[in-house]
C-alpha cells in the first residue's frame, strides 16, 4: 500500500539521523583501523594522509565531518525531545541541527584547504 | 471515458487481503462535495456491493477514515476539491491494517493494542463514594487535556512508519491515550501503565518522526505523548533500582 507523503521537516530529520547513523557505523572502524597504523605501521599511514591530500578526499572528510555532526546534533535534539520537558519547536530545532553540522562541517573543509 | 470537468474520475480499492482489485468510476462533481459523498454516490447509484463505513459524517466519530489519493483522512471532513488531482480521487482503506472488505478496513488490530496499552480507565473509587475533584489547572489536568479529544480514528496509526514496519508496535493512538490516564489522578493503576507501555511494542521504539501529529485531524500530538511516555517509564527504571 503506498505510504502517505513524509515530506515534513521530522520525518526528513528521521531519515537523516538513520542514513548518518548507518554511514557512521560503516566509516569508524576503517577509521580507527588507520588511527591504529600510526603504532604499527607509520609507513603505512603516511601514505594514508598522502592520499589525504587529494581534493576529492577532502570532499568525502567534508561529508564525514557533517555525518558525524548532523547526528550528534540531531541526537541531542531526540534526546532532549525525550528528556527535557516538551518544547513545541521541534521543527527549528532540527533545522538547527542542520545548521549547525553544516557550519562546523564547513569550518573543517575550508581549513583544510 | 468520459474527459468532462463535471465528472471525477475515482478509483476504489475493492475486495479483501487475498484479492485485491480496484474498480472506477465516473462519478457527478457537485460545488460542495466532500469525499463520503462521493463514496456514498457509488454505493447508491453505481455499485451496491461496496463496502465502507462512517456513522456521524461531521468528523466526530472517526469511522469514516480511509487512504484518500494515498494520505489518511476522514472523508466526511475532506473536501474533494482540495485533494482531487486532475478531477482523480483514489480511494482505499486505511493503511496498516486487515481489510475486511473493500474500503472498511478492520479496526481489531487498533482497538487490541488500545488494551494491551493499558489504554483505559483503571477507577480508585466505587459510585457510593465522593469522587475526586480534579483542578481544571493543574500541571497532569493540562497535559491530558491535550490528548483527550482523540476519537481513536487510526488515522496516526495509519501515518506510523513504525507501525508499518513492526506489527507490535502499540502505536501513537493508544499510548497518547495510556498518557492521558497517566496524567489523570483519578486513575488507579499507574505501574500497570508504564509497563504495558515500556515492553516490546511499547512508547521506545517510537523514532519521533511525527507524522502522527503531521496528519491527525483534530490536531492532536501523539508524538509529545509519547515523548512523556519515554520520560515516564525511565524515570520509573531508574527508581526501581534505587529501591532495590
Ligand atoms: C556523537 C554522539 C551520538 C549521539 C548523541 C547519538 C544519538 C543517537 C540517538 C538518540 C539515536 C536514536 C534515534 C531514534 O530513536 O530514531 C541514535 C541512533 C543511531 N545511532 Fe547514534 N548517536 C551518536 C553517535 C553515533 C555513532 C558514533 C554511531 C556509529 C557507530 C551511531 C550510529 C547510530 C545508528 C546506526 C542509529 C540507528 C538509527 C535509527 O534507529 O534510525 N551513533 N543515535
Ligand atoms: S490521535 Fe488523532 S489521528 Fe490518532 S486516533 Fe486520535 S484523533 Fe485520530
Ligand atoms: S512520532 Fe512515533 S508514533 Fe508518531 S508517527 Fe513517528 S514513530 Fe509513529
Ligand atoms: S463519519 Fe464520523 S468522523 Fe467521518
Amino acid at each position: 500500500m503506498k505510504p502517505p507523503p513524509r515530506s515534513h521537516p521530522l520525518w526528513f530529520a528521521f531519515v537523516l539521523h538513520r542514513l548518518s547513523g548507518l554511514a557512521l557505523a560503516l566509516f569508524l572502524p576503517a577509521h580507527f583501523w588507520l588511527l591504529s597504523q600510526a603504532i604499527t605501521a607509520p609507513a603505512r599511514l603516511d601514505g594514508f594522509l598522502a592520499f589525504a591530500e587529494n581534493p576529492l578526499v577532502k570532499i568525502a572528510e567534508f561529508g564525514l565531518v557533517f555525518l558525524l555532526a548532523v547526528h550528534m546534533f540531531g541526537g541531542l535534539r531526540l534526546m532532549a525531545l525525550e528528556f527535557l520537558p516538551w518544547s513545541d519547536r521541534q521543527k527549528t530545532l532540527a533545522a538547527a541541527a542542520v545548521g549547525v553540522a553544516l557550519f562546523l562541517s564547513g569550518t573543517f573543509f575550508l581549513r583544510a584547504i | 471515458m468520459s474527459t468532462d470537468h463535471d465528472m471525477l474520475d475515482v478509483t476504489v480499492q475493492r475486495g479483501s487481503a487475498d484479492h485485491v482489485h480496484h474498480d472506477r468510476f465516473q462519478v457527478p462533481a457537485r460545488d460542495n462535495q466532500t469525499v463520503l459523498d462521493v463514496v456514498t454516490w457509488i454505493q447508491q447509484m453505481a455499485d451496491p456491493s461496496l463496502s465502507y463505513r462512517y456513522a456521524c459524517r461531521v468528523g466526530m466519530c472517526g469511522s469514516c477514515a480511509m487512504m484518500v489519493n494515498g494520505v489518511p483522512r476522514w472523508t466526511c471532513r475532506t473536501h474533494v476539491k482540495k485533494v482531487t488531482v486532475n478531477g482523480k480521487l483514489s480511494l482505499a482503506p486505511l493503511r496498516n491494517l486487515p481489510v475486511i472488505k473493500d474500503l472498511a478496513a478492520d479496526m481489531d488490530p487498533f482497538f487490541d493494542k488500545w488494551v494491551a496499552a493499558e489504554a483505559r480507565h483503571h477507577p480508585t473509587r466505587g459510585r457510593l463514594e465522593e469522587f475526586d475533584p480534579i483542578k481544571p489547572d493543574a500541571r497532569d489536568r493540562v497535559e491530558a487535556n491535550l490528548g483527550i479529544e482523540c476519537i481513536n480514528c487510526g488515522i496516526c496509526y495509519a501515518a506510523c512508519d513504525t507501525v508499518a514496519g513492526n506489527p507490535d508496535y502499540l502505536g501513537p493512538a493508544a499510548l497518547q491515550r495510556a498518557w492521558t490516564l497517566l496524567n489523570d489522578s483519578r486513575d488507579g493503576d499507574r505501574p500497570g501503565i508504564l509497563s504495558a507501555v515500556s515492553g516490546k511494542g511499547g512508547c521506545h521504539n517510537c523514532h519521533s518522526m511525527g507524522s502522527c501529529a503531521q496528519y491527525c485531524p483534530n490536531g492532536l500530538n501523539p508524538m509529545r505523548a509519547i515523548a512523556g511516555l519515554k520520560r515516564e517509564t525511565v524515570k520509573a527504571a531508574l527508581r526501581g533500582k534505587r529501591d532495590a
